[in-house]
């Protein structure tokens, strides 16, 4: 019998129940099915359930950044507000749309809430605590978000609608060239660390954060995953003050609800993941002696992440498609290979020409290489700005004709020879 | 490891099925009175015109083409970059020449206007 | 000789994948075609992890699911306006593609059956992703493709170029 271990209470929990079903003389194989759909049946129960609890955060939170309460009347706190929510949509009626494929319509919401809740399964609670610690687990993650692409661009076709379907591209279109910028940011972390596991990952952060180490990536990292779960200022696709709310506009009740649960999903999933990579993860003060702490330091920094979601999208206006699409190729992929490179070169000539140098060293040596690197794209935008806008005055110029000559007296004379 | 991919794959079933509950509670739960007009296609309110087809631009194909090449680029990084710990300064280079060669291409397409939405 | 849960499990996915194979071809709408094109992909990557190329599978649905897929959807819709097709399923020479098709069958599956095959040496498996990191830059192993595949996919952007400048 497994000794009880109260600082490992899970784990322990999932050997006492091998334990006693071995003893009752079933198959190994049998045995470690039921341990396994015990653990998930547990793991996709409650991170079905913490939606519920977030967005009544994300409500109370928003109203007051808005200077209002937010819900206060059902319940306490209003906190029974996500119920009454839920047991409405439960009692809608579900309109299918007639020509409407009706599997793939049925279909669609299960996928993209399948692309989220899996995101779960590789994310590591506590130092003995992670579903599957499969040493890929970075490339996983990518691989289920190109799932849920797939199951936004089934959801806006499926609905026989011109409005779902055009809301559905421009949806694909974002969430697809966003990854590009995440994936290149998420190369530093499983650069620093040597492996692509989630939780090694955060076993390498015990003594120094990556944040620390590579503070440009992780905020390019927070930006693009915003951008990712289509949420302020990159919502375009709800488009919540519009009317076509994009793809999933042809669906009703419960269906509806789905969709809902997976926006929130990957909300909440973009903070863990952020703490994961960049803020340590289950790190902090005693994390490996008693294993349930993690757990307590994770959810800490996870909803500190979320709180910054909702923080941006309190403050920040929408920015339309096009600015979107040129932010994202033009600004954030070669900004984010600029910084791939930089941390790449001055960590391999540190290990190579300095192998002495501490943990603190190695994270000054870091930090201020990202500084300098932040300061140069800023000279870079300004004199990118400042070339826009001396072409534009110039075209200003060139179409007010005479009266410009007296003007351009002060603007023409060319520099002394240097 | 086997064990870890097993999970996996018990999860993406699990997870399939789990947020089909509240969908065919709803089923038993919400009224059935399906109407032509209830399912008549939304469009503001105004009648449908035409089939449910959009004469959309080229620029979706070629951002996501963009996308394919970059993302091809990334996966072949990673094993360089896992790999990154423990390997001699030119190799690291060989890497960043790997980079900077599609740098240059990005620029190149940016000049040539390919990445305008228009 | 007694079947194996693995065994149980690959031959449930093998036939999966064969089923969603033949569907894409038999499928009458194309975005139906596409779906399960992308069934099979994952068919495909179930059997990559039960091979423990776990690197592998999970690139499979990064690249093929992910990018892939979603450009051929894309494609599909940018230039077909009926989606249906309308025309018979067979034409006038399916039999003489049946039996090619089941001699080269036949002739694939003798083969296979005649090979002796030397069972594998086991390895560890453990950094298996660094070796192929290590591999992908060692001058003596695989650099050389590693930047020819780069310029490939320069020459992938130049097409994009090429489309772009074709449609204005």
């Amino acid at each position: 019998m497994p000794t009880f271990d109260p600082a490992n209470i899970f784990m322990w929990a999932y050997k006492f129940l091998g334990w006693w079903l071995t003893s009752l003389g079933l198959a190994p194989e049998f045995v470690l099915f039921v341990q396994l759909f015990a653990a998930i049946g547990m793991l996709a129960t409650v991170v079905l359930l913490i939606p519920i609890f977030t967005i009544w955060l994300e409500r109370k939170i928003a109203g007051r950044f808005q200077d209002r309460l937010g819900p206060n009347r059902t319940g306490p706190y209003g906190l029974l507000q996500s119920f009454a929510d839920v047991l409405k949509l439960l009692t809608k009626e579900d309109i299918t749309p007639h020509k409407a494929d009706k599997w793939i319509f049925n279909l669609s919401p299960l996928f993209g809430v399948l692309s989220i809740i899996t995101v779960w399964a590789v994310i590591p609670w506590a130092s003995t605590m992670v579903g599957a610690d499969i040493n890929v687990g970075v490339l996983y993650l990518l691989g289920i978000s190109g799932l849920g692409t797939i199951a936004i661009m089934m959801g806006g076709w499926s609905s026989n609608n011109k409005f779902a379907l055009l809301g559905a591209f421009r949806a694909v279109a974002q969430l697809v060239a966003y990854e590009v910028p995440m994936i290149i940011t998420l190369l530093i972390p499983v650069m620093l660390s040597g492996s692509m596991s989630l939780q090694s990952i955060v076993k390498a952060q015990g003594q120094m954060w990556f944040i620390v180490l590579a503070p440009f990536a992780g905020v390019l990292f927070f930006i693009t995953s915003i951008a990712e779960i289509g949420r302020a200022p990159f919502d375009l696709l709800e488009a919540e003050s519009e009317i076509a709310t994009g793809y999933n506009i042809e669906y009703t009740g419960m269906k509806f609800g789905v969709w809902m649960l997976q926006e929130f999903s990957h909300a909440f999933a973009v903070g863990p993941l952020f703490a994961t990579f960049f803020l340590g993860g289950w790190q902090g003060p005693y994390a490996t002696e008693i294993p349930v702490l993690g757990i307590v330091y994770f959810m800490l920094k996870s909803f500190f992440g979320y709180f910054m979601i909702i923080w941006v999208r309190s403050t920040l206006p929408r920015i339309r498609i096009d600015h979107l699409m040129s932010l994202n190729w033009k600004f954030f992929v070669p900004v984010s290979l600029l910084a791939l490179i930089v941390t790449a070169l001055v960590d391999k000539a540190m290990s190579e020409f300095a192998p002495g140098t501490g943990v603190a060293g190695r994270a000054i040596v870091l930090f201020t290489a990202n500084v300098l690197l932040v300061i140069s794209v800023i000279i870079g935008i300004r004199n990118a700005a400042h070339a826009v806008r001396v072409k534009e005055e110039g075209d200003d110029h060139a179409e007010h004709g005479d009266a410009a000559d007296s003007h351009d007296d002060h603007s023409a004379h060319p520099a002394p020879a240097h | 490891m086997q064990t870890d991919w097993l999970f996996i794959g018990i999860f993406l079933a699990i997870g399939l099925v789990f947020p089909a509950v509240p969908i065919v509670l709803a089923y038993f739960i919400s009224p059935h009175k399906s109407n032509p007009l209830k399912n008549d296609t939304y469009e503001c309110g105004i009648e449908t015109v035409g089939e449910a087809w959009v004469q959309f631009k080229a620029q979706y194909y070629i951002f996501a083409l963009v996308f394919v090449v970059f993302d091809v680029e990334s996966v072949f990084l990673f094993p360089w970059a896992v790999a990154y710990k423990a390997m001699p300064f030119f190799m690291v280079f060989e890497g960043i020449l790997f980079i900077l060669l599609l740098v240059g291409a990005l620029v190149y397409i940016w000049r040539k206007g390919v990445l305008e939405w228009a | 000789m007694s079947i194996t849960l693995p065994q149980i499990i690959f031959l449930v996915v093998a036939i999966g994948t064969l089923f969603t194979g033949v569907m894409v071809v038999v499928a009458r709408n194309l975005v139906h075609a596409a779906l399960w094109l992308i069934l099979s992909f994952f068919g495909v990557a179930v059997v990559f992890a039960m091979l423990e190329a776990g690197f592998i599978a999970v690139v499979q649905v990064t690249l093929y699911i992910g990018a892939i897929a979603i450009l051929i959807i894309f494609a599909m819709m940018l230039t077909r306006k009926v989606m249906n097709d309308t025309e018979p399923q067979t034409n006038s020479q399916w039999v003489l593609s049946l039996v090619v098709a089941a001699a080269a069958f036949i002739g694939l599956a003798g083969l296979l059956n005649a090979t002796a095959w030397s069972p594998l040496q086991a390895v560890s498996l453990e950094g298996s992703v660094a070796q192929l990191g290590r591999a992908l830059v060692e001058p003596n192993q695989y650099v050389l493709p590693f930047e020819v595949a780069s310029v490939l996919l320069i020459i992938a952007l130049i097409g994009a170029v090429a489309i772009a400048s074709e449609k204005n």
